[in-house]
């Protein structure tokens, strides 16, 4: 077991690293993207245009509030 | 050649570049504290286990999955793990995070290696041989991760292969020649352009990939097609300068912090 998550966490850090907020979000936008492609007829212009956009918003968001965060602690 | 290419070819060149440049500071650290036997073969040992890692998940990805869920998975990794280079090169640039530095990773991998005791196992100095293991594996894999990524979905493992050697024969051709850290390597301009690389394909990558939600599971088409490409690079470029305007005034003055604290962050 504690080799399974040994193996996990090494993944997590290399793939994630140390913002998670950012995986997150990039995440929660392609799932949103998803919804779009199956829940909607937009076109596929609007739906990558949407989504990019979105990947944009909230990885500049979270690097901007982490860096920030981290400037405050330095 | 295409936008793919190009950016596949300049990607893999230069994250392995910057890889081989770490590997190499750790190998000549041990190499030439506890002798080069152990060192080497923990070096050949790591290669072949990266070898056997990208053979077979790259095997596994070609083989399990269909052309837009490949998409969608590879181009949300790399996606991913391209915005944490392009994160630290921003915090880098910005001041809030120590630059990399290899002089000083040298002399803490060479402090660490005087200081350790003697214990042989298989006939090998066992520290050289796992410090060596361990310090090519990791930056290895980090090679391997963007060479297998970019090459599936580029369709050109060739090219991605390619780029890599040549990044990686670049530095060990400096290093064996230099027979020293090569510190001069603009380490943090290279990540910096690596991370907007491996982010700009990743997102292109990814939004295409939605389309293993549609009927047909046909990939999403960007407006523009492949050219669009250099439209997502753009925006990547002009929130990393906007972020380093914006973060720069917030970086203390290195001055003012412990040294300690430098080089542990900078790692």
């Amino acid at each position: 077991m504690r080799l399974l998550v040994s193996f996990a966490r090494f993944w997590w850090d290399f793939i994630v690293g140390e913002d998670w907020t950012i995986a997150a979000g990039v995440v929660a936008v392609l799932a949103g993207g998803a919804g779009l492609v199956a829940g909607t007829a937009l076109s596929d212009t609007a739906v990558s245009l949407l989504t990019g956009a979105g990947i944009f918003a909230v990885v500049a968001m979270s690097i901007v509030v982490g860096a920030l965060r981290e400037g405050r602690e330095a | 050649m295409t936008w793919s290419m190009a950016g596949l070819a300049a990607a893999t060149l230069l994250a392995s570049a910057v890889e081989f440049v770490e590997a190499f500071t750790i190998v000549l650290a041990m190499g030439l504290t506890r002798g080069w036997r152990s060192t080497l073969a923990g070096t050949a040992s790591a290669i072949v286990l990266l070898c056997g890692v990208a053979a077979v998940s790259g095997y596994a990805l070609i083989s399990w999955f269909p052309k837009s869920l490949l998409q969608l998975i590879v181009g949300s990794l790399l996606l991913v793990f391209g915005l944490q280079w392009l994160r630290k090169a921003i915090l880098r640039a910005c001041g809030l995070k120590p630059m990399h530095d290899e002089e000083e990773t040298f002399r803490e991998e060479t402090e660490a290696a005087r200081r350790a005791g003697e214990e042989r196992r298989a006939g090998l100095d066992w520290f050289a041989f796992v410090v060596s293991f361990k310090g090519v594996f990791l930056e290895g894999l980090e090679v391997i991760f963007i060479v297998i990524t970019f090459g599936l979905n580029a369709h050109s493992m060739p090219v991605a292969i390619a780029g890599a050697g040549a990044g990686g024969a670049a530095v060990l051709t400096a290093g064996a020649l230099l027979h020293r850290p090569l510190a001069r390597v603009p380490e943090n301009t290279i990540k910096f352009a690596v991370g907007l690389l491996l982010s700009t394909f990743g997102t292109f990558w990814s939004v295409e990939g939605l389309g293993v939600f549609k009927q047909g599971s046909a990939s999403i088409e960007w407006p523009g097609g492949d050219a669009m490409v250099l439209g997502v690079l753009a925006a990547w470029g002009g929130i990393s300068w906007a972020a380093i305007r914006l973060l720069a005034p917030l970086a203390p003055s290195r001055a003012s912090r412990p040294a300690a604290t430098i080089t542990k962050e900078a790692a």
